[in-house]
């Protein structure tokens, strides 16, 4: 298949998902028991009859939920998401300010839980039943089995409380303006999330390297490669590397799901100001396209992630290139 | 690969071991449930902000409650919520898992784009949507985890069901006459079952992890329920005071159980189908 053509194919795919997306979260919240005027005025404001008749009208609460849909789906096609009920700013400046957050926050935990992780799961895999092994393969069990924002607590507790080193939360020093806060700082604010999610990162991907390279180095083709006289160093360049990295890196593509998820949990933990702790708030507190636009944001995420899957998986692996 | 004589016993015996455990933590949290003394959970049941010792095993908390039996009656929470939700998942699975496989291409077109759809937004997110949407509350947890676990296993179920549907007993069942429903709910839903069962066992734990993260953030049960994450959201303040034991108990019980009900999903996927894990 021709590239253009896939990549038609792809972007059919991402418009047929987002608007699978938009409708679905739309029905939801649509059919949800919170009155979107009172999440906006705040649940102590009264409101006459009338006013809030009007409000409806002005709002558009007052047509059909296809109509609604329609309004809200054609808006969000020229750039607009809406306004933020928590905020009274634009969803779209909300997004803006907080996504450089949270993709510096998610870049560094998935490079350094990626690189990390394969490499345990090649050393595990090789000393297979040794004790690094034994300890590799205890560290992903146990992390697959830990709660993300527990872990978060537990490196508060320790880092921040009992050693000192990192500041209990927020992106910046307590009452700094935010442009104020010099890199230092922000950095000093960054390294607890970002350690979190790689750690939590870890587990799954070294698990995986370890099954995948213990497969290579128990086939054929290494038996015989042996048989040559290949030492292992060399088995490892020219075999077990080959064949484990198109999967792990396909893997680590996919993470993108687990990946937002988890970093909800770590910023909110940490009051970091990304997207996530912003999700939080935003469902929350009631503020229907703040959460809507985070929703749509994180499905376009993972998308390009397994799409990027794709393709790298199709670069690094000459049999997926021949089959597509 | 071939399981050698020597093997299955021993993966027999490691099944058997980890139900065990499953089953003495299950009864010890059940059992804490119905015998700890409920007044323990109410303020000023001990000191407040005392460190675990012999009175208090994990401690009390800022008001003075005990914090051993807030969180064995968080896990007993965490426990039902969870084998209420895989169930729930699990049988989604199974439901759409064979309708795909079975039921022509118009189905499974229309259940992969399903798939496709659920598995595109982060797992996290969408249940937070659909517990904002449910309105929180017990309701909104049950309905956010069950409604966004089952995808995996249902594309195993559907890739399990497509191998066996070209079967000759199921052509003959159908050249016989016997009805659609009939085939999939007598025929090939027992075939799965061993496959439900791993599938079952082994979303249990993220399930439990997801019910204790969605508490922890805020959606779910009100502030006085003694669930996992409530007690971790609620000792976070107090942490930078110093009180570790309220952050570390909750959390290495709920890792425990987790654990427990991770190795023995494992063990009955590696007895069941020994080709699927390399022990």
């Amino acid at each position: 298949m021709a590239l253009g053509e896939l990549t038609v194919l792809r972007l059919l795919r991402l418009a047929t998902l987002l608007a699978g997306v938009s409708a679905l979260a739309f029905t939801l919240v649509h059919a949800s028991p919170i009155d979107p005027i009172q999440a906006y005025v705040g649940a102590d404001v009264g409101l006459t009859d009338e006013q809030y008749t009007r409000l409806r009208e002005h709002w558009g609460l007052d047509r059909s939920p296809v109509e609604q849909y329609l309004a809200w789906a054609g808006s969000i096609l020229q750039g607009d998401l809406g306004v933020s009920t928590l905020y009274k700013v634009p969803v779209s400046d909300v997004i803006a300010t907080r996504f450089g957050a949270s993709l510096a926050l998610m870049g560094v935990a998935w490079l350094s839980s990626g690189v990390l992780g394969y490499a345990l799961g090649v050393v595990a895999a090789t000393r297979r039943g040794r004790f690094v092994d034994r300890v590799v393969s205890w560290y992903s069990y146990t992390l697959s089995a830990t709660p993300t924002f527990w872990l978060g607590i537990v490196f508060l507790v320790v880092f921040s409380v009992w050693l000192g080193w990192f500041p209990v939360g927020l992106a910046g020093p307590y009452g700094v303006p935010s442009d104020e806060v010099g890199f230092t700082a922000r950095v000093h604010h960054f390294v607890l999330p970002a350690l979190t999610l790689s750690a939590v990162g870890v587990a799954n991907i070294a698990m995986h390297t370890r099954e995948k390279m213990t497969d290579v180095l128990n086939s054929d083709y290494v038996a015989f490669a042996r048989a040559r006289g290949e030492s292992p160093g060399q088995i490892l360049r020219n075999h077990g590397f080959r064949n484990s990295a198109a999967p792990a890196v396909t893997l680590q593509f996919a993470y993108f799901s687990e990946l937002f998820g988890g970093s909800v949990l770590a910023e909110t933990v940490f009051s970091y100001p990304g997207l996530g702790s912003t999700l939080t708030e935003a469902a929350l507190g009631g503020d229907v396209p703040l959460l809507l636009g985070i929703v749509l944001i994180s499905a376009v995420f993972v998308f390009a992630g397994n799409t990027i899957a794709d393709v790298v998986n199709a670069a690094l692996d000459p049999r997926v290139r021949s089959r597509t | 690969m071939t399981v050698s004589a020597a093997r299955r016993p021993r993966g027999r015996r490691d099944l058997l071991v980890s139900l065990a455990v499953v089953v003495v933590v299950v009864a010890c949290v059940v059992a804490g449930g119905l015998l700890l003394d409920p007044a323990q959970i109410r303020p000023n049941a001990g000191p407040p902000s005392s460190p675990p010792g012999l009175r208090h095993l994990f401690g009390t908390d800022h008001l003075g409650r005990d914090m051993f039996t807030r969180t064995v009656h968080g896990l007993g929470l965490s426990l039902a919520i969870g084998v209420l939700t895989a169930a729930v998942g699990t049988v989604i699975s199974a439901v759409l898992g064979v309708c795909a496989a079975l039921f022509g291409r118009w189905v499974d077109g229309l259940i992969s784009w399903i798939i496709d759809l659920a598995i595109g937004i982060p797992h996290l997110i969408f249940m937070i949507l659909l517990a904002f949407v449910v309105g929180g509350g017990v309701p909104g947890i049950v309905l956010g985890i069950a409604l966004t676990h089952w995808m995996s296993l249902a594309l195993l179920v559907r890739a399990d069901v497509r191998q066996i549907r070209g079967a000759e007993f199921l052509l003959v069942s159908r050249g016989l006459g016997r009805s659609p429903l009939f085939i999939a709910w007598r025929q090939v839903t027992p075939l799965i079952l061993p496959q439900l069962l791993v599938g079952f066992v082994l979303m249990f734990p993220h399930v439990i992890l997801h019910e204790a993260a969605l508490t922890f953030l805020g959606f779910g049960f009100s502030p006085q329920t003694p669930a996992i994450g409530i007690l971790l959201s609620e000792g976070m303040p107090h942490i930078s005071s110093g009180m570790w034991w309220l952050a570390v108990f909750p959390g290495v019980t709920l890792l425990l159980v987790v654990l427990a009900v991770a190795r023995l999903g494992d063990r009955i996927r590696t007895v069941l189908d020994p080709a699927t894990a390399h022990a």
